[in-house]
């Protein structure tokens, strides 16, 4: 069992790239915004791109313009610097359409309502235009030498796992056989196709009407220039996250659920060749005062209460209690499974009081990043 | 009387907890309930620890009141095909539209689609006789979280749009019609933090605007502080006074230190913290004027003993 060295990760130039992942509301944000404020006031040119920030941290990030491209964070000190953005979707999967589709493709592709479903709802699209908001960034990293560290957050998947399946799914999906079919009428003779097809279309103009067909097949007439453009930079950017120069965080909190999700997760990273740096668990519950445990704690406060004395104290006790119970739940917890994965670093990040929403906040868990 | 009940939230906030409670809550008072799940996630079978649901309707649950709890896990692929042989007799082309993978392109590439199809099951189930009369007293639906819960309801009113005339047109007026009738409630599910508060906040706004209607908020995993008010304000203001601690502590047995002292003011002042941002997040909610219910963070986690005491919770 090893302590996760964050600080060494990211003042190691050779890492120029860090994903934190994990189920929801574990802290993937959190942690990843303040990792960014740590490297840049340590030197580093960070480049933060979050998916779903807290309103108020977003504000403290000046993440107030909803542009698609970072923006310079106010208040960093140190020599790096820190900028950060917000994911904008379906600009992002505009902004793919415009640049790699011919200006009336494009036009067309943008107004289809297929195009529309997809670019705004399809389960997965969020993940594939983190992938591909990753890409851009890491090019333009390299281009202008603008950022020398990207971190990347992942969206608010109900399971960690969708974020490394989720292009995939988009790509066969768009690459599907019945894509492919819906495609041939526009290209090819009719009488090729096999009878279950005919039958296929037949019923779809019946359900749907022909409009809707014809939309279906406009759109995938049109997009069918980007399908080849979409699978290679996928595959890229897959190849991009298997480098050394990549880092994936683990982000856990100590709930037997989020806790499920970071073992399939660091399990998927090693089969994918992934390169792990660590879990970090994140809202540990902890006390200054483990000696007094929760037993003693309640025992006294009970003593107090049964002869009417101080019930502050007793009600500070109680408070003393509950606390301890959750420490030891959240403390057996973490060490099981730090025991059943002993050649993983990790980290442990306490619960703070408050949220966490200005970049006081942010140094403060960076500090306990690092601790 | 509202008898179909959808259940939203943010993720995590116990949606499918809440569903189950809810579901028992009515079945105690002796209703035959209907709990059904619509993302694929055998979240039901995981909570009442019984082998995952097939899409079909069992009985996973009884009531004391004589009421009975059935479980069903809508699959929308199987909705569809059975949707298209009840409206298209297609019987064979059902099969070539799902060998040629148009099923699963249709159900991914349309999301609309899919959920026309999980709100009409959820539709038929709620207004399903069976021997003359009803076929379940109450129907409970795990639902989608605040994020995607506007458009999954409001689905068959952009239908209604798109069909002008027809039997699918028909099916989307009556589908609108009873989720905006008296017969439907929406309860939101919200842990008093930030960011689940805000999307509740958001999400009446959204269905509101959507001629829905909102039943109550469910504040979920309530814990009770032990401090009263005045203590709760000396914590904040680090005023608790050492002397007066440091004797109590004495009186009750325990081996006084400074630092002991020290600590355990300073836990009541991050407590009193807390307390003070759940008090705000509860203002937002109460300033909705929407029914409230509170249920009780259970300290060992969910299990069946669990639920029980929640669904009391819910009877007040
Ligand atoms: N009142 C409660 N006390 C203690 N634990 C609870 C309570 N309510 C829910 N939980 C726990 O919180 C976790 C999330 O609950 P649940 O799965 O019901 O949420 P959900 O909103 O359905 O999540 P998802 O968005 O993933 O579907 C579960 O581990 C559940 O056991
Ligand atoms: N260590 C911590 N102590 C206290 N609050 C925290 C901590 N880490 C995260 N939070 C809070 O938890 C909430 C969810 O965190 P967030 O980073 O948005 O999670 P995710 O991105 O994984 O969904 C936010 O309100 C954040 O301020
Ligand atoms: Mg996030
Ligand atoms: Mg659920």
């Amino acid at each position: 069992m090893s302590e996760l060295d964050l600080d060494a990760l990211i003042d190691d130039p050779a890492i120029r790239i860090v994903v934190t992942c994990g189920s929801g509301g574990v802290g993937k944000t959190t942690t990843a915004a303040a990792l960014g404020l740590r490297a840049a006031e340590r030197g580093r040119k960070v480049v933060v791109l979050t998916i779903d920030p807290a309103r108020r941290l977003a504000q403290s990030l000046g993440l107030t313009e909803l542009d698609n491209t970072p923006r310079a964070v106010a208040g960093v000190g140190g020599d790096g610097r820190l900028d950060a953005m917000m994911l904008d979707m379906k600009r992002t999967f505009d902004e793919v359409v415009l640049a790699h589709a011919t200006p009336e493709k494009a036009e067309q592709i943008l107004a289809n309502p297929f195009y529309l479903a997809l670019s705004s709802s399809f389960a997965g699209t969020q993940e594939y235009m983190a992938m591909e908001k990753l890409g851009q960034l890491h090019k333009q990293a390299v281009a202008s030498g603008d950022w020398d560290l990207i971190i990347v957050d992942t969206p608010p998947s109900r399971s960690a796992l969708d974020f490394l399946d989720a292009p995939e799914r988009l790509a066969s999906l768009l690459e599907g056989r019945f894509l492919r079919l819906l495609l041939a009428p526009a290209k090819g003779p009719f009488r090729l196709m096999s009878t279950a097809v005919n039958m296929a279309m037949s019923v779809m103009n019946k359900i749907l009407g022909a409009q809707v067909l014809t939309d279906v097949q406009t759109f995938v007439a049109a997009f069918d220039t980007l399908f080849g453009g979409f699978r290679k930079r996928a595959d890229k950017t897959v190849a991009l996250l298997r480098e050394p120069q990549t880092a994936f965080l683990v982000v856990a909190a100590p709930q037997n659920d989020a806790l499920r999700e970071a073992s399939y997760f660091t399990e998927r990273l090693r089969q994918e060749n992934m390169p792990l740096a660590g879990v970090v668990l994140n809202r540990v519950t902890n006390s200054e005062a483990t000696e007094l445990s929760a037993e003693r704690s309640l025992a006294a406060a009970e003593k107090l209460e049964e002869a009417d004395k101080s019930p502050l104290t007793a009600a500070l006790l109680r408070l003393h209690a509950d606390k301890m119970q959750q420490v030891v739940a959240d403390h057996k917890r973490a060490d099981r499974f730090k025991r059943g994965h002993r050649s993983i670093p990790t980290v442990e990040v306490a619960a703070l009081a408050d949220d966490v929403h200005d970049l006081a906040g942010l140094r403060l868990i960076g500090d306990l990043l690092t601790a | 009387m509202a008898r179909l009940h959808v259940v939203t939230g943010k993720g995590g906030t116990g949606k499918t907890t809440v569903a189950a409670a809810m579901a028992l809550a009515l079945a105690g008072q002796g209703q035959r309930v209907l709990l059904v799940e619509v993302e694929g996630r055998q979240g039901i079978a995981q909570i009442f620890d019984v082998p995952p649901l097939p899409y079909v309707e069992r009985k996973i649950a009884t009531g004391v009141g004589g009421g009975e709890v059935f479980a069903l896990a809508v699959d929308a692929e199987a909705a569809l095909l059975e949707y298209l042989d009840m409206y298209y007799h297609l019987g064979r082309a059902g099969k070539a539209l799902d060998k040629v993978g148009a099923i699963d392109f249709v159900t991914t590439i349309a999301p609309g689609l899919r959920d026309v199809l999980l709100t009409g099951k959820v539709y038929e189930a709620t207004r399903r006789k069976a021997h003359g009369k009803l076929a379940y007293d109450a129907v409970v639906v795990d639902a989608p979280p605040t994020g995607r819960i506007g458009p999954f309801l409001n689905v068959n009113h952009e239908v209604a749009d798109l069909a002008k005339v027809g039997p699918i047109r028909n099916q989307a007026d009556a589908i609108m019609g009873m989720l905006r009738s008296d017969v439907t409630r929406i309860h939101l599910v919200t842990l008093l933090e930030e960011m689940p508060v805000q999307e509740t906040l958001d999400a009446v706004e959204q269905l509101e605007a959507l001629d829905l209607r909102i039943g109550s908020i469910v504040v979920n995993m309530v814990r009770h502080s032990p401090l009263d008010d005045e203590a709760l304000a000396l914590a904040v203001k680090e005023k608790i006074p050492a002397a007066e601690l440091t004797k109590g502590l004495r009186a009750a047995g325990v081996a006084v230190s400074k630092e002991l002292v020290a600590t355990l003011a300073a836990e009541a002042r991050d407590h009193a913290v807390r307390v003070g941002l759940e008090r705000e997040n509860r203002d937002r909610i109460d300033a909705l004027g929407k029914q409230v219910t509170e249920l009780m963070l259970q300290p060992e986690g969910i299990d069946h003993g669990a639920l029980i005491d929640l669904a009391e919770e819910f009877r007040g």
